[in-house]
């Protein structure tokens, strides 16, 4: 026979205001199987869990029900005053009483709350006393991270990790790794050049003995859970030997051929062999296939020819490489909403319209301008430049709904790079709100303001078009009141930071979720910002919302701290709450094999001595169920049961009706 | 009504004239409002001091001197006071009226002046008041 | 102790009685006030825009004039003591002004004397205790409005008397002569100062000392002391307009803060001028039995 305690929760008032918690307690000592039981005033503080421990030796209780809270609130807590007080935690439960009774009746005489109370904590005793002792899983860690994209996120996790001994692989999609960050000029608030912070990064990530590079290379399909990862990467064909190339750079200058540079976003050209930019990390080229007439047709072959160490090699193909990691960390960053989303600002169509990442590049002094100031159509330099904010952000009807947190402050760095350039110019910028929360940020948009002479007008652009050769912006200053026009040289967009075209299939490899705007979700947005709900996969940086450098580099840190964490320990454990599957009775419909959600279940021969198939069945994966019970529901034969909520547990509790 | 807004409104000598003369900066207010509600004459004045500065930073210096505004501008000081920029919209009302003083246009004519009051009022009264509004 | 003390254009016509109380009353408390024996308008407003430098001239000749005499100058009107300090301030420490004013006056002054207010003087020199001490007649369940008005408190940065959001130097000085003060919520407002001059302005500033006196009534005042004669003229005829639009208004006599010291200290009512007040203080002096 059973010996259960049980201990009803007043919680202050919560519960006490609509259930007799007393009489509750005098009810369930009735029951048969129950040799204790008894009400308190806050079962969770220290002296209630006190209680229970004391119960269970007084009366040598071998199960306990808290009728309280619901478990997400206290499981853990009692569950680890029972273990230490020699109960197997799995035959600890919680019958909710206050969620899901206390609160939803307001009724004083506790008639309702009362009964159901007794209901609820019958139904839990008699499901305990058919619970079985159960032990945390442990699964081996595999001491190695996989960081997903070479941005600023992605390589200070990567230095980082590497720092705390353990190996990286660092997969970059692009020729070098930098991100979005080689392409600024000088950063908030500071004014320090982009490149001469970002580039000693970069060569570190490259020469560190434990990160290893693979750049023009994609994730292509990840297997595993926690700890356990396999992942196939593609290194796309570079047709440049990455032993041989030394990276002297003379088929670059020798190749005929020229193509819009990614990196430049249109503003300048680039060989058809070519490195994104000059500090490219790594300094080794690729040849654009597309347009190589070599490879197409089979003519030109000059870098071949001009190449010392012999490192081109026309004949390479993808290449798919498997890596095993425990940790996986996704850093893939952002991109602009491009200009021809907005109509009303010419869509695209206006040269002398470009986005702030444009300005970038001008204002660059690696930057096709020289770090002149120029606009597109002619050349000229610009003698008045409007910037237009929240261009595509907070835009409920046509843009997206958030604000890209980053434009306030690199629009007002874009005004003072400007006026540094342009002293006789004039900067006006069009804006909402201006939002510059963050260590010295207020200061620095009032300085742009203040010191140097940006004019700020209060309103939203409502049309740019061209007139005379004149860029005309038209809109309105909301306090003074009146409509406003601009003839303006050069219009630049705080075009919305936008998630990644492709970031929905790469959270569908991965298993990870992703909001409205295929941005990835933290797991909590308070409480736990790196992690996913997939265990053992982390975010970085702008893949999970616009955010600026400082706060890219801290979920950088943050995230290698974690994947530390988890290395830490030679194994780890978790929850014992799997499916399992009754092998006498699966009859390999692999019904369950589609259900699951995590791909936890997979296919199992059963071979006799001589090495025959004598069946095939369903077998679940520990390591990857996440115990949600689909296949349980999804077994037509029934051959699949929950730890923790087997079907035996489940009638148990529905037969005291 | 629409604006024309260039370089040099904003860059406009007057302007300078007018920071120079009243020793205040336009661009370090930042619109938030605390001198006109302050400001116990606002009420009365078809430009308040908000606004009015508002007008100034694009170069609007006709549509302010037009304004009563100025001439209302009892210099009690609330709105310097309470300004978070430490801006004195006191200090460019008197700008203005001197800008139109120095003209020789005169707000008030002595010779308009009731008898009455020029009887029966303090001094300094007088004295202020022809400081402030006359030529 | 004998301290210089500038009347200022005002108090030398129609705020005698101002003068006069003081002047009596800073003897029964121990000092003398030493007049000026020349001296100007101080032009009875601060320059506020740093190019007038012509503003400056008139309140620097009268602190030149008072350097000679010692190294403090005393005044009552809060206009007099707003524009005498603030000129002070600018003279001392903005060396470029101070040439060109000192070179058209023909002064040699370099701001170095002291501007005081006759509340600093009873507050950090004699003592509001001293001054409780001294008095002969407590002035007992009289409910007085502290009105400051403007001059006396802004800016802060020169002025510096008292916290110009919340001061207290009026109310602890009557407290001291035995009234209970009445603080009210619009006691450091505007009464419409200069706009008295304007042909139009009347009804801007009927309604600035309009507001004042009705927050200083609803809070319960029966009298209002002032320290400036602007704002008594301003306060006065807001009254006048007030109790002819208003059924049920009373007006209160405004008086200065020294006619009510005096009167503490034992002067009489005619002394002190409470008869020449718009409204005659001394029927609400008799019902309180003072
Ligand atoms: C105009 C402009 C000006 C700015 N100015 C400043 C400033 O002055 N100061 C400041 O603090 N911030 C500034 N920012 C913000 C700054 O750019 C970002 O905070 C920062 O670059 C974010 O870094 P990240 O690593 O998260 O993303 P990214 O820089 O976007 O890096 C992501 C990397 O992942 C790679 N990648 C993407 N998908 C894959 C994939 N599937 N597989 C492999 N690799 C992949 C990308 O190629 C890229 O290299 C500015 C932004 C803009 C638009
Ligand atoms: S010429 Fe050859 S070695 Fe030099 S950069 Fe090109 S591929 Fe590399
Ligand atoms: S950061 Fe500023 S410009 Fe960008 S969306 Fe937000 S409010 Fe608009
Ligand atoms: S209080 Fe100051 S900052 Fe605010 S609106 Fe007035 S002048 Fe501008
Ligand atoms: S000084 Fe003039 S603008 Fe300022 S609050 Fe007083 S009346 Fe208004």
């Amino acid at each position: 026979m059973a010996r259960i305690g049980v201990f009803i929760c007043q919680c202050g008032k919560n519960i006490e205001s609509t259930v007799d918690t007393k009489k509750v307690a005098d009810e369930m000592a009735e029951l048969p199987g129950v040799v204790y039981s008894c009400n308190y005033r806050f079962m969770c503080s220290a002296p209630g869990q006190e209680d229970v421990k004391k119960a269970i030796k007084k009366h040598k209780l071998d199960g306990v029900v808290v009728a309280a809270c619901s478990p997400h609130m206290h499981e853990k807590t009692f569950r680890r005053a029972c273990e230490a007080a020699g109960v197997n935690p799995y035959k600890c439960e919680m019958a909710n009483i206050r969620e899901q009774c206390s609160w939803v009746h307001h009724d004083t005489t506790k008639k309702a709350g009362t009964a159901k109370s007794i209901d609820i904590t019958r139904m839990t005793i008699e499901r305990l006393k058919k619970n079985k002792p159960l032990k945390k899983i442990s699964i081996p860690v595999n001491k190695r991270a996989l960081v997903i994209g070479g941005g600023i996120a992605g390589i200070q996790a990567a230095l980082d990790i590497a720092e705390g001994g353990r190996e990286v692989i660092l997969v970059e999609r692009e020729p070098s790794i930098g991100g979005n960050m080689a392409r600024l000029s000088e950063t908030f608030p500071t004014m320090d050049c982009s490149q001469c912070i970002l580039t000693p990064k970069m060569v570190e990530a490259e020469l560190h003995d434990n990160i290893k590079l693979y750049t023009w290379s994609e994730v292509e399909k990840v297997d595993g859970y926690i700890g356990n990862f396999t992942v196939q990467i593609r290194k796309k064909a570079r047709y440049v030997d990455e032993e041989l190339c030394t990276g002297c750079g003379d088929c670059l200058v020798k190749c005929p051929f020229k193509a819009p540079s990614e990196f430049e976003m249109g503003l300048a050209t680039r060989k058809v062999i070519y490195t994104p930019f000059p500090q490219a990390v790594p300094n080794i080229p690729v040849i654009d296939a597309a347009r190589c007439p070599k490879i197409q047709k089979g003519k030109c072959g000059i870098c071949e020819k001009v190449c010392g160490p012999g490192a081109i090699d026309y004949e390479q193909t993808d290449q798919i490489v498997t890596e095993e990691v425990g940790a996986i960390v996704v850093a893939t960053g952002y991109q602009v909403m491009p200009t021809a989303r907005f109509g009303e600002y010419g869509a695209g169509k206006i040269k002398d319209v470009i986005t702030g990442l444009h300005f970038e590049r001008l204002a660059s002094s690696a930057g096709p301008t020289g770090g002149e100031i120029r606009r597109p159509s002619d050349d000229k330099v610009p003698d008045s430049v409007v910037f237009i904010q929240c261009s595509g952000s907070r835009d409920e009807a046509k843009g997206v709904a958030y604000c890209s947190k980053i434009c306030c402050m690199y629009t007002a760095k874009h005004t003072m790079l400007y006026k540094h350039k342009v002293p006789d110019g004039q900067a006006y910028v069009f804006y909402m709100d201006i939002r510059a929360g963050g260590k010295r940020y207020e200061e620095f948009t009032r300085r742009a303001i203040e010191k140097e002479g940006a004019m700020y007008l209060r309103g939203r652009v409502s049309r740019v078009y061209e007139r005379d050769g004149k860029v005309i912006v038209q809109g309105a200053d909301t306090l003074s009141g009146d409509q406003i026009e601009i003839e303006a040289e050069m219009v630049v967009l705080a075009s919305a930071v936008v998630s990644r075209t492709g970031a929905d299939q790469l959270a569908q490899k991965l298993g990870i979720s992703y909001d409205r705007y295929k941005f990835f979700n933290e797991y909590h947005p308070k409480l736990k910002p790196v992690e996913t709900v997939t265990g053992g996969i982390f975010l970085a940086g702008t893949c999970m919302g616009p955010m600026d450098i400082p706060d890219a580099v801290s979920m950088g840190s943050a995230v290698a701290g974690k994947v530390l964490g988890l290395f830490s320990a030679e194994e780890m454990a978790r929850e014992p709450i799997t499916a399992s599957v009754n092998t006498m009775i699966c009859n390999a419909c692999w019904d369950c094999v589609v259900a699951c959600p995590y791909t936890a279940i997979e296919k199992e021969e059963v071979r006799n001595k001589k090495g025959e198939i004598v069946r095939v069945n369903a077998k679940v994966n520990d390591g990857l169920c996440q115990g949600c019970g689909v296949c349980v529901a999804a077994c037509r034969s029934k051959a699949i049961d929950l730890a923790g909520y087997t079907d035996e547990q489940v009638y148990a509790a529905i037969s005291v009706f | 009504m629409m604006h024309k807004l260039a370089k040099d409104d904003i860059q406009s000598d007057i302007l300078g004239q007018i920071e120079r003369v009243s020793g205040e900066e336009l661009n370090k207010c930042y619109q938030c409002g605390n001198c006109t509600g302050s400001c116990p004459v606002s009420f009365a004045m078809e430009i308040p001091p908000t606004k009015t500065i508002r007008m100034l930073q694009l170069g609007r210096v006709d549509d302010v001197l037009k304004a009563n505004s100025m001439w209302l501008c009892v210099s009690c000081l609330q709105c310097y006071s309470r300004c978070p920029k430490a801006v004195s919209a006191a200090n460019l009302f008197e700008a203005l009226r001197q800008l139109s003083l120095r003209k020789g246009e005169s707000h008030e004519e002595i010779k308009d002046l009731p008898f009455p009051f020029l009887k029966g009022a303090p001094q300094q009264a007088i004295v202020s008041g022809f400081r402030k509004f006359v030529s | 102790m004998k301290l210089t003390y500038y009347p200022g254009c005002t108090l030398n016509t129609v705020a005698k009685q101002f003068d006069a109380s003081a002047k009596k009353s800073a003897l029964e408390l121990g000092f003398e006030m030493d007049e000026l024996s020349e001296w100007n308008c101080c032009g009875a407003s601060f320059p506020l825009t740093p190019d007038n430098i012509m503003g400056l001239s008139a309140p620097t000749k009268v602190l030149a004039q008072a350097r000679k005499a010692g190294d403090t100058v005393m005044t009552l009107c809060s206009v007099c003591y707003n524009v005498l300090k603030r000129t002070n301030k600018v003279i001392r420490d903005d060396t470029d002004r101070r040439d060109v004013v000192c070179g058209f006056i023909e002064e040699d002054y370099d701001g170095s004397i002291d501007v005081l207010h006759f509340l600093e003087v009873l507050r950090d020199r004699v003592g509001f205790e001293k001054v409780k001490e001294a008095v002969k007649r407590p002035l007992e369940g009289l409910k007085a409005g502290a009105y400051y008005g403007c001059m006396l408190l802004r800016p802060f940065e020169d002025m510096g008397i008292d916290n110009c959001e919340d001061p207290t130097i009026f109310e602890d000085l009557l407290k001291a002569l035995g009234c209970e003060p009445v603080g009210f919520p619009n006691k450091i407002e505007c009464c419409g100062s200069h706009l008295a001059l304007g042909k139009d302005n009347e009804e801007i500033v009927t309604k600035l000392s309009g507001n004042v006196m009705q927050s200083a009534a609803g809070s319960g005042a029966e009298l209002i002391v002032t320290s400036c004669p602007l704002c008594q003229y301003n306060l006065d005829g807001a009254q006048e307009k007030l109790e002819a639009s208003m059924p049920g208004y009373r007006p209160v006599p405004i008086v200065y803060f020294t006619q009510i010291l005096g009167l503490s200290l034992g002067q009489s009512e005619t002394e002190l001028g409470l008869d020449t007040s718009r409204w005659d203080a001394r029927p609400l002096l008799k019902e309180k039995g003072i």
